[in-house]
């Protein structure tokens, strides 16, 4: 699925004055493209996705898509009163879709992300890695076109992250769906994107593009990806240290 | 259950049941040593006859499906009314505003207070006393429904937009369960505010009952009736409380992964 975002501006309504997330932000996205977003805290890439998403409405701008999109959280989010198969078939169920069919479906969606032993478990019952791929079990089935994750591994630990890394990029290349990957990591996210799309520091705005042109599936501690986030890094910095003066500039005045 | 659940629970039920029978040794001595005269307290064994006796004879049983006809109609309608009151506390800010503020004084106002008003308006009759147990535990529940709809993460809701849940599917599968877990809780709370404006609210006016029961072994100076009718209150309450509540809340709780 194509999706095209033009000139997208963001204000939120902070105490008394407003406080811009996102400035004039354009970004054109090819069906199948796995793409990341990368920037400091607080830079409006979540304000993004949610604007693509359709759960917020941009200020200025518009955005041009196709299709379902189906959005993943930093937290798997999945419902804490339903076994694992039954988060999975969740949506299909919404859908009225035949029960036999859900059922076929999950066993389908829980083997591919090898949750198969988990199925009658409940969430309280899994890992927090495994509580992610279920909640990718959980949007995938429904066959979006477009999938939006917002920092979806940031809550886990390096081990897992390190596998999911190659299993969403195996998952990526089997379905062929158009990702767009929100992270402040930058070594993630050179090993997961065709393009990584640098912000600046709030009002976000995209700095600058890095095409990766690496073969996969990439690993995390690859020689090319470690050399490319650096350089990334250096372009990230800047707007990091702009974060962290406006920070210090913030507490001063509290204190005055 | 597994086997060493299993063992857990004998031992501890086995703890509970020696308690019981040690409490009843101190009780059966007082009573022997003529600590208090005997008409003031009875032995372990004329309750227990009482008790037989008032099962045997009926009394207890009429006393128990009258009670409970009252706390179920009260209750009943305490409970839709004010879940219903209470979701729309949680979702339309100017009834908060207005009718929570109401709703919260209310609260303050022990049930028991609301007797005088209801025997002039309903007359000494069977609409008092259900109207004293409505009183006693509508607010409580609609306080317990709109912190529990407050308090749902809103991460299930965005999840189940996401999913592409809408209006009343939202409600019937993404809300209703979320908010189950504090949900049984309130009802707990309010079934014991309901039984507690029942028993006060039956003591003091004479309308049969388990509250009259009691009342009435107090008029004719029968000790060992107002125990005995004591005991089936706390039985009751221990029926409800620790197994309908009990193991809704832990049947709930253990899905969740909260206990």
């Amino acid at each position: 699925m194509r999706l095209q975002v033009k000139n997208i501006s963001k204000k939120f309504k902070a105490k008394s004055n407003y406080v811009g997330a996102l400035d004039q932000v354009s970004l054109d996205v090819k069906s199948g493209e796995f793409i990341c977003l990368l920037g400091p805290s607080g830079c409006g890439k979540s304000t993004l996705l949610n604007l693509i998403a359709g759960l917020e409405a941009p200020d200025q701008g518009e955005i041009y898509s196709r299709g379902k999109i189906g959005l993943m959280f930093q937290e798997a989010a999945l419902f804490p009163w339903l076994k694992v198969k039954d988060n999975v078939g969740f949506g299909l169920k919404m859908q009225k879709v035949h029960r036999p069919e859900i059922a076929e479906q999950v066993d389908k969606y829980l083997s591919m992300m090898h949750l198969s032993a988990f199925a009658e478990a409940y969430p309280h019952e899994l890992s927090g890695g495994m509580k992610q791929r279920a909640a990718l079990a959980r949007t995938l089935i429904l066959n979006p076109d477009l999938l939006l994750m917002d920092e979806p591994f940031a809550a886990l630990d390096a081990q897992t992250r390190e596998r999911l890394y190659g299993d969403l990029q195996k998952i990526w290349q089997e379905t062929k769906k158009t990702i767009i990957f929100v992270t402040h990591n930058v070594r993630e996210a050179v090993c997961l994107g065709d393009r990584v799309e640098v912000f600046t520091a709030r009002p976000g705005k995209i700095k600058k593009e890095f095409k990766i042109n690496l073969s996969r599936p990439r690993n995390l501690n690859d020689v090319a990806v470690a050399q490319i986030s650096n350089e990334i890094m250096q372009e990230l910095k800047e707007e990091i240290d702009k974060v962290a003066a406006e920070m210090a500039d913030y507490k001063k005045h509290q204190n005055d | 259950m597994t086997k060493v659940d299993l063992k857990r629970k004998g031992r501890k039920l086995i703890i509970k049941i020696i308690f019981l029978l040690f409490l009843l040794l101190i009780w059966w001595l007082l009573y022997k040593i003529h600590f208090w005269p005997a008409w003031l307290f009875p032995s372990p064994r004329q309750v227990f006859k009482t008790l037989i006796k008032g099962f045997a004879n009926h009394t207890f049983i009429w006393g128990i499906l009258i009670s409970m006809r009252r706390l179920f109609i009260g209750f009943g309608f305490a409970l839709l009314v004010g879940s219903f009151v209470g979701f729309l506390l949680a979702k339309v800010k100017i009834i908060n505003e207005t009718v929570g503020f109401l709703v919260l004084g209310l609260q303050t106002l022990p049930s028991i207070c609301w007797l005088p008003l209801a025997l002039l308006w309903f007359g000494l009759n069977e609409k008092a006393i259900i109207f004293v147990v409505i009183m006693g535990s509508i607010m409580s529940m609609t306080i317990a429904m709109e912190s529990a709809v407050k308090n749902i993460p809103p991460l299930f809701i965005r999840a189940g937009k996401m999913l592409g849940v809408q209006g009343w599917q939202l409600f019937c599968h993404v809300i209703f369960p979320a908010i189950l877990p504090s949900f049984i809780t309130g009802i707990k709370q309010g079934w014991s505010f309901a039984w507690r404006s029942l028993m006060s609210g039956e003591m003091l006016f004479i309308t049969l009952g388990l509250g009259q029961l009691l009342m009435i072994g107090r008029q004719l100076n029968d000790m060992s009736q107002v125990m005995a009718v004591m005991l089936v209150i706390i039985m009751i309450g221990i029926i409800f409380d620790k197994l309908i509540f009990g193991v809704m809340e832990n049947s709930v709780r253990r899905k969740w992964g909260l206990k």
